[in-house]
């Protein structure tokens, strides 16, 4: 068994709009904040009235039933899907009309549920791409080997086996991506979003698939990240012991609808989230 | 000690066969121990090369199915040929006009490139394939119903009927359906190698670059390849107009190796035997593209021998190559015959 592990989490306070974010976060600007987010397929509300804000160095959770529609938000916030109403602000600014690549520069990046790696490509050249915005030079530089083509592809290695050094995954750099292990192919996603140098990190259920020890050495990798890089975590997980662990606010979703936010102890009390995930109590 | 990856050795390894064999080749046609009919394909193969390492890069590297890369090949031929021609009485050395006809080839390719692109490049797959087959078509149309002309004037140019009226001492250079039938043959095999390895050059600086992995990124995973910040049409679009410009001056190449061109050369079949070349060499395997082009062009001139029964053999061979390629226990037999082979193999996926 592996052993339970305790991480220090922030402490709520809430800030003007009336959401909640950690008390180390209420000088700076909230990271995330959504308004009123929904998107409709076809005539099926999806994700309706999703308010939602995020503190700088914040771990938030994302949590509910299967088909609440959590994935759907994630898609919302990176423009995979283009919302129907409501508004996204990224550190501030709307991202109403952006591409996802642009969202991407933005400072958001991601995980995928359903693994999205480089499959026929090297480790290393799956964190390059992932430093493609971060160490430029042009096509000409490229094709004449010109300086600058053999300072950046120096400073992207280094950087690259400095990232894939969070994981320990050095030693596997030369591997095909597609050749990992399923724990490993899920790290390698991690560290090719955090090369793109993102302000909020977004988790695609990042312990699916893992044991209860890969799983604790995953939460407490997370909070590293989120220590080292000083940016805000957002993740989606079915692993209540990751979520309750680590996660300062979190968010449950059913059918679409926000039920409730707060601390995981606010959570685990909460009565529209034990019927959302257990059912109702028969009436004696 | 500095670590060299298998992309890299493999990378030199091609760039030494090519300069190996041009060294063999053109040592043999200097003491003459070469067939003329061998000699005469030499240009032609160079040609074929670098339409297959370019296509490789959009069906290989890009991942997208072309079938229209004889199109670009035809406008590199046609703008190439007519760019050395005109300049005839001014640039004295041929060599140069070669040079300027392959660049001119390019450039008008690399044009033509982007104009099929912007529609193309909104489609994915089986459309794509569709829209390049079509591209292909328009091309040979358009060239079939051209007519170009030289005076002291500069160029004339009309559509659909010869309504050129030139100077006195001009001549023409297009002649519509009759295609261009007064070429000088500049074209040599040093030329040709050149521009094999220029090629190379390009398609390798390319790959193992940022944009190259970009490219790779999109092939290998499109809506990833979005999420980490990637441009996926510039991108598209840069693999595409590389290999349509390399098309253009292979075109100009192979044309100015003979003394006349018709547009039906460049058809959907030229596209198609392009396309084998790739497919049988591997995808992404420039190597394997140079050498199935190679083999596969002198294969009909070796078969002569059995006469009217030649493409059948031809195809015959083309069918079994294909299978024993992709063959696993072929593979594994030779991979314990090769011991250094598995690495490369691996290095491809």
């Amino acid at each position: 068994m592996a052993e339970k592990k305790t991480f220090q989490r922030g402490k709520l306070a809430p800030v003007p709009s009336g959401a909640v974010i950690p008390e180390r976060d209420l000088d700076k600007h909230p990271i995330l904040e959504c308004r009123r987010l929904g998107i409709d397929f076809g005539g099926l509300h999806a994700v309706q009235d999703f308010n939602l804000t995020i503190g700088r160095t914040e771990i938030a959770g994302l949590i509910g039933p299967n088909g609440a529609g959590k994935t759907t938000v994630f898609n919302l916030l990176t423009k995979v899907y283009q919302p129907t109403r409501g508004t996204i602000l990224l550190d501030g600014m709307d991202t109403s009309g952006k591409t996802t690549e642009q969202i991407n520069r933005m400072g958001i990046a991601r995980t995928f549920q359903n693994i999205r790696l480089f499959n026929n490509l090297s480790v290393e050249d799956n964190v390059k791409i992932g430093l493609h915005n971060q160490e430029p030079y042009s096509l000409a530089d490229a094709i004449f080997r010109l300086p600058r083509y053999w300072r950046q592809e120096k400073t992207a290695h280094e950087r690259a086996m400095e990232l894939l050094s969070i994981f320990d995954m050095q030693d596997l750099a030369d591997h095909r991506a597609g050749s990992l292990p399923y724990g490993a192919q899920r790290r390698l996603e991690i560290v090719r979003a955090l090369a793109t140098n993102p302000s909020l990190l977004l988790l695609d259920e990042p312990a699916a698939g893992m044991n209860p020890s890969e799983t604790t050495e995953l939460m407490e990798n997370i909070v590293k990240i989120r220590d080292t890089f000083q940016i805000a975590v957002m993740l989606i997980e079915h692993d209540m012991n990751l979520v309750m662990g680590i996660c300062e606010g979190i968010c449950v979703l059913n059918f679409g609808q926000v039920i409730a936010k707060g601390s995981p102890e606010d959570i685990q009390a909460n009565p529209a989230v034990i019927e959302a995930y257990l059912g109702r109590k028969k009436e004696k | 000690m500095k670590k060299v990856n298998k992309a890299t050795r493999k990378n030199f390894l091609t760039y030494a066969l090519v300069i190996a064999a041009y060294g063999v080749l053109q040592s043999m046609v200097s003491s003459g121990s070469i067939s003329s009919a061998m000699k005469g394909m030499l240009v032609p193969i160079c040609a074929y090369v670098v339409m297959a390492v370019s296509l490789n890069l959009t069906v290989g590297v890009l991942g997208e199915l072309s079938l229209g890369h004889a199109g670009f090949m035809s406008v590199g031929a046609f703008t190439g040929v007519t760019a050395a021609m005109a300049l005839k009485g001014i640039v004295a050395s041929a060599p140069l006009r070669l040079l300027i006809g392959m660049v001119v080839g390019a450039g008008f390719a690399a044009i033509a490139g982007v104009l099929i692109g912007i529609p193309v490049m909104r489609l994915k797959g089986d459309y794509l394939a569709i829209v390049t087959l079509a591209f292909g078509e328009i091309i040979k149309s358009i060239v079939t119903n051209l007519y170009v002309g030289v005076d002291e004037n500069g160029l004339h140019l009309s559509m659909l009927t010869n309504k050129l009226d030139l100077g006195e001492g001009g001549r023409m250079i297009i002649n519509g359906p009759m295609g261009i039938t007064t070429i000088e043959k500049i074209s040599t095999f040093t030329a040709g190698f050149l521009l094999v390895m220029v090629t190379l050059i390009i398609v390798f600086n390319l790959v193992n670059s940022r944009s190259g992995r970009a490219i790779m990124a999109i092939r290998d995973n499109r809506i990833a390849a979005e999420s980490v910040g990637i441009n996926i049409t510039r991108y598209r679009m840069t693999a595409f107009v590389i290999s349509a410009a390399l098309a253009g001056a292979a075109g100009t190449l192979f044309a100015m190796n003979f003394s006349t061109i018709i547009a039906s050369k460049f058809d959907f079949n030229t596209s198609i035997l392009v396309l084998v070349f790739v497919v049988l060499g591997g995808l992404g395997n420039m190597l394997g593209s140079i050498i199935a082009a190679a083999a596969l062009t002198i294969l009909p001139e070796a078969l002569r021998g059995f006469a009217d029964y030649r493409m059948l053999i031809y195809a015959v061979i083309l069918i079994i190559v294909m299978l024993t390629t992709n063959n696993k226990a072929v593979g594994d037999l030779l991979q314990k015959l090769l011991p250094g082979k598995k690495e490369e193999e691996e290095s491809h996926g």
